[in-house]
């Protein structure tokens, strides 16, 4: 789904969302409330300018209207891949969204994830995971990694890996497998609107993310793991 | 004369030299045999500490959490037994307070989201977050943008900090993109010094153990302020040293644009000469200033 529609399935005509390159920002009215909206379009390659555009927008959120609602939304296809993007320090760019998105929940700010069409690796690691939680479209297409890149860091085979993401819901794209290793806490099927509601009622931040991966069967360890540290 | 280089060694032999000599008490340790479930998968056989050590330690007699990725062991990639140990001790450091966490990291990257979260947490709670990046392999993907979120990152002259790999962007985009062979390039434009002289690390330090331990013991007391005020002039910071830069700026003409006088031989300086050299603009980009 285009970022229009979901839009208007969110709010009917109570918006001002526009595009600007691959930028979207605006306000809604939801449930007579006024709620901010951050993201990007376009299968955007997050780069320096795009990751520092979305933290100008959450922080004259934060600063300018306390306690408003934001909503991330998410189409990236990972972080850009240019040399200049490297120079002007990508990774610091990203981390200061991130930073960003955590002063506004400190601050008091319901910080919701959605991603609507596409999320791969870089682009979606400081926005939508940095929200209090990310939910997802069915139709959704989410990945960690493309497999070449996972193949440079681990320096296993394409082929090998390929593989493995039919079986493995750790190395597979597709939403469902996210939802099950509680990477993304739910899916938005049908009543869009029904499912932004239940978000911004639970106002539980903790990061629950590793134990609904165990509960729901996705990430078999990783709760077990954490446990462990804690009473070591 | 440096003893050792700090890049050469394991990951567990920078962390006995940076903490107080057997001070490190290990959690989940590799007699513990706590594995990747998904490795026999992969056909890689496993490491007992799923390529990261972590526990308690002191550090010039003041408590705290440390962790070691090896970067010989899948290049440091995190997986989820690895991510998990990262979590589990940030989670801890929010619970039992400690001085300072203190990780020497060394990554390919993967997805790390909630060590992000646990770090921004830690620091949040007034717990010194330092990053020690000096490992051959760099620090990239994930764990490039969880260790930004630190209070103090310190980098030797020969460490790289990025977030995509040469190697990938070359295969993405072509060798006239970014020629992963010319190492020239690739350290002039992810490496130490450039990240010193652009304000992406607060301290430079030699390949040598010893000063990594110091500058360590020097960032226990750092705390780099996160508040709406704060941020605003990192991003104004941001903003206008990306606008400087311009479209296809390299390295050097950066750092002449940014007020490096002669930038041109930064390269074949050492880390003492280049640390004088950083322009007063971005100093306030990385902690300490000067």
């Amino acid at each position: 789904m285009d970022w229009e529609g979901v839009a208007s399935r969110l709010f009917g005509d109570d918006h001002d969302i526009v595009a600007d390159g691959d930028f979207l920002g605006g306000t809604a009215t939801f449930d007579g409330a006024t709620i901010a909206i951050v993201g990007t379009t376009n299968h955007a390659a997050v780069g320096v300018d795009l990751a520092l555009r979305q933290a100008r927008a959450v922080l004259a959120t934060t600063g300018e209207s306390p306690g408003r609602p934001l909503l991330l939304l998410v189409d990236t296809q990972g972080q850009k891949l240019r040399r200049r993007d490297e120079l002007l320090g990508i990774h610091r760019a990203m981390a200061h969204l991130g930073c960003c998105l955590d002063l506004a929940r400190r601050n008091g700010h319901p910080v919701i994830g959605l991603v609507y069409d596409q999320a791969l690796s870089g682009g979606f690691i400081t926005s939508g995971l940095m929200a209090d939680a990310c939910h997802a479209l069915p139709e959704a297409e989410i990945r960690v990694m493309r497999v070449p890149a996972m193949a440079r860091v681990t320096k296993l085979s394409e082929e090998l890996l390929e593989s493995l993401s039919l079986t493995n819901p750790v190395f597979a794209p597709g939403v469902a497998n996210y939802v099950a290793m509680g990477g993304v806490r739910s899916l938005w099927d049908g009543d869009l609107a029904a499912g932004l509601r239940a978000a911004l009622a639970d106002r539980d931040t903790s990061d629950r993310r590793a134990e609904e991966g165990a509960q729901r069967g996705g990430r078999r360890v990783a709760a077990d793991v954490i446990r462990r540290v804690l009473e070591a | 004369m440096n003893s050792a280089s700090f890049a050469e060694m394991s990951a567990r032999q920078r962390l006995a030299a940076i903490v107080d000599d057997r001070s490190f008490h290990e959690w989940l340790p590799p007699s513990d045999r706590v594995t990747s479930p998904h490795l026999a998968q992969l056909g890689v056989p496993a490491a007992f500490d799923d390529g990261v050590a972590i526990g308690r330690a002191t550090l010039s007699g003041r408590a705290i959490f440390v962790a070691a990725q090896e970067g010989e062991f899948m290049g440091g990639g995190v997986g989820e037994v690895h991510g998990a140990k990262l979590v589990g001790l940030l989670r801890r450091a929010l619970r039992d307070r400690p001085d300072a966490v203190v990780l020497l990291a060394e990554s390919g990257g993967v997805r790390l989201h909630e060590a992000n979260a646990g770090l921004i947490d830690a620091r949040a709670a007034g717990i010194a977050t330092v990053m020690l990046i000096g490992g051959a392999n760099g620090c990239f993907g994930g764990m490039g943008i969880v260790a930004r979120c630190a209070d103090t990152v310190v980098m030797s002259d020969i460490a790289r900090h990025a977030m995509s790999g040469p190697e990938v962007i070359e295969s993405s985009n072509g060798a006239g993109e970014f020629d992963s062979r010319d190492r020239a390039l690739v350290w002039r434009t992810t490496g130490g010094k450039h990240r010193w002289l652009t304000g992406d690390c607060d301290v430079l330090v030699e390949d040598d153990p010893a000063a990594f331990r110091a500058a360590a013991i020097a960032a226990l007391d750092v705390h780099r302020p996160m508040t709406l005020a704060a941020l605003q002039q990192e991003s104004m910071l941001l903003q206008w040293r990306t606008a400087i830069a311009g479209e296809g700026a390299d390295a050097i003409e950066l750092w002449t644009l940014l007020g490096v006088a002669d930038a041109r031989a930064v390269p074949d300086l050492d880390a003492a000469a280049v640390r004088v050299l950083r322009p007063a603009a971005v100093a306030p980009l990385a902690n300490g200033g000067a």
